[in-house]
């Protein structure tokens, strides 16, 4: 037992800290305990829970994504305008413009990661100020126009046999993305580069290659984020990726993965998912302050990774 | 002599060069031309980016980073716009309230980061959410009250020379200068340099890293306070984009993210050049719409640039060193 809680302890502690919130939640509002109202979490988690797997990927190279939010923005506004745009080919090209985008920014941010080697945090950050800025061009500073296609919103806010389909979306996802992490090079790699990007190039392997993979995949995942959230609220708008970032660090982070890279488990990402979009839920179901949520929402934060703190400095 | 100077602090000189060529572009467009009115209101922007700036520097040099800067400007510019206010006695009273406020914010993140051992990014991302909170309820909307005599002193001119910029000189001049020749300030690069060869040499590390989380705590409460003299009103709203702001001036100013080495006056150079891009955006007669985008993209030309020496190296090991 002490032995599986050990081996286990990444997205163990997340978890109980769900079991604690739903219990804490169902003694003042039963429907915390019902299934729609749980199934209706994990709906609103997968769309946290695809950013965040990104997110995580670059962070186990020791890496950062600041670029999340326009880069989810981004192609949330591509992929409306041209779903909406009246042409035939331009519809059906509209999610894999979106996605593609999100290929391309991770892409550019892997230039200046891998090739520059600038601190991913300020390149990140200052492509996501171009990104922001090309939003505005593009807009006028006015919500963009457009709205979902028919997938978009059959994706984000459908569901299957009584499960959403965000959630399968993001299982499949998870899937693909663990198989990524335990049976390719390429997760080796990342793990590998993650603790020493020296060693692992003095054993042969293409270090470049990998964070500029890492980085496409990170963009490609805050993109896919963006096509849901633009799906679920049937359009894109200004800044709508900004609440994201912070919690998708945040859930990466408490689901056990070291940001210095190097460690971490996907099972981790997901519980610590589960757990700051259920804490979100929890806030302002008890129709918290806002200053108040903000305060507690650090301070749990704080105390979560408190008791994570086996971790070397 | 000269020849060493720049040889050892090439990244500065750099970073001065570039400041000067944007200021006088600046100077040289600007519709009004070169006046007291147009440096002051210049420097009063500039010295609230150069303080933050100077808050990041701390957390940096230690090898750490502050994501909390800007919370912890908001909330001593939304105390200070509760308390700076009244009698002589008051306001030099609050005035001191706000900076311990903010020096005791910044001890709150050094200890979660010394004694919980959390990374720095996460545990000021996740501390910055609680700093933010609490300004917001000292101030649910922009409003307040800052004393007007005190306000005016700090934000106009002495014979011609913006007051902020005087003041920054004294911080300079106090803190630049005999920093690398305190024992504090050389342990400090110590740790971030080498922190298994400072523990080594005797430094005390905690204590050392302590001070650092609150020295960045008292200038960003010096920057909070600062908005508030400009404004003349508390906002919980600064934050944001005034911690990413610092992280682009400090690496724009030749301070190295993986710690131990720039200068506080490098630190304050990246501010200046940053506030005179946006300065020069203003007056560029670039269509309003553009301006961020190029402001964007100038900010990634200059990292890209300051990042282009990797490729004077041969030695592909030196390389992944950066």
């Amino acid at each position: 037992m002490m032995g599986f809680a050990k081996r286990h302890a990444d997205p163990l502690i997340p978890l109980i800290g769900c079991v604690l919130l739903i219990g804490f939640g169902a003694l003042f509002f039963p429907k915390f305990l019902t299934a729609t109202y749980l199934l209706q979490q994990v709906q609103i988690a997968a769309f946290l829970g695809v950013i965040a797997t990104g997110a995580m990927v670059v962070i186990l190279l020791g890496q950062i994504d600041l670029s999340i939010p326009w880069t989810l923005g981004g192609a949330a506004i591509i992929s409306t305008a041209m779903a909406a745009s009246g042409h035939t080919a331009l519809e059906v090209l509209a999610i894999p413009a979106g996605l593609g985008f999100g290929l391309l920014v991770g892409v550019i941010n892997g230039v200046g990661v891998a090739v520059f080697r600038i601190p991913a945090m300020v390149w990140t950050l200052s492509v996501n100020a171009m990104l922001l800025g090309l939003a505005v061009i593009n807009t006028g500073g006015f919500n963009p126009k457009g709205e979902a296609s028919g997938l978009m919103i059959a994706v984000a806010t459908k569901t299957t046999l009584g499960i959403p389909n965000a959630a399968l979306l993001w299982l499949a996802y998870g899937a693909g993305v663990l198989w990524l992490f335990r049976r390719t090079t390429f997760g080796r790699a990342l793990f590998a580069i993650g603790n020493s990007e020296k060693a692992s190039f003095l054993s042969g392997v293409n270090t470049t290659r990998v964070i500029f993979a890492a980085f496409a995949l990170a963009g490609f995942s805050s993109a896919l984020g963006g096509l849901l959230l633009a799906g679920y609220a049937n359009q894109a708008y200004q800044s709508m990726g900004d609440p994201y970032l912070l919690p998708a660090i945040a859930a990466v982070v408490i689901g056990g993965t070291s940001i210095l890279g190097g460690r971490g488990s996907y099972a981790g990402t997901v519980a610590g998912t589960l757990f700051v979009t259920l804490l979100t839920s929890v806030l302002s179901v008890f129709q918290i302050d806002p200053a108040w949520r903000q305060i507690l929402f650090g301070a749990i934060i704080v105390a979560m990774l408190l008791t994570q703190r086996r971790r070397i400095m | 002599m000269l020849r060493d100077y720049l040889k050892n602090n090439r990244r500065e000189v750099l970073a001065i060069a570039f400041f000067l060529l944007a200021f006088v572009a600046y100077l040289s467009t600007h519709p009004r031309g070169v006046s007291t009115y147009v440096l002051t209101i210049w420097a009063n922007q500039a010295t609230v980016l150069a303080l933050v700036a100077m808050a990041q520097f701390f957390a940096v040099v230690v090898r750490g980073l502050d994501l909390s800067v800007g919370a912890v400007m908001a909330l001593s510019n939304t105390l200070a716009s509760h308390v700076v206010t009244g009698s002589g006695g008051e306001v030099a009273g609050g005035s001191i309230l706000v900076l311990a406020v903010a020096t005791g914010c910044g001890l709150i993140n050094g200890a979660i980061i010394v004694y919980g051992r959390i990374q720095p990014i996460v545990a000021t991302l996740a501390t910055g959410s609680v700093f933010t909170g609490i300004a917001l309820l000292l101030r649910p909307t922009p409003g307040g009250d800052i004393d007007a005599t005190l306000a005016d002193a700090m934000t106009y001119d002495v014979a011609g020379v913006p007051t902020a910029l005087i003041l920054l000189g004294g911080i300079l001049l106090a803190i630049h200068i005999p920093f690398r020749r305190t024992g504090l300030g050389v342990a400090m690069y110590a740790i971030g340099s080498n922190e298994a060869g400072a523990v080594q040499s005797g430094v005390r590390v905690d204590a050392t890293r302590l001070t650092a989380y609150a020295a960045a705590g008292l200038f960003a409460g010096l920057a909070g306070s600062f908005v508030g003299y400009v404004t003349f009103s508390g906002d919980a709203n600064i934050g944001p984009s005034y911690t990413l702001n610092s992280l682009a001036a400090v690496v724009l100013g030749g301070v190295l993210l993986r710690g131990g080495a720039g200068t506080l006056l490098g630190a304050v150079v990246g501010a200046f050049i940053l506030r005179t891009i946006s300065a020069l955006m203003f007056f560029s007669g670039l269509p309003p719409l553009a301006q961020p985008f190029f402001e964007g993209l100038i900010l990634a030309i200059a990292i890209a640039l300051g990042g282009a020496d990797v490729f004077r190296l041969r030695n592909k090991l030196e390389v992944l060193e950066r």
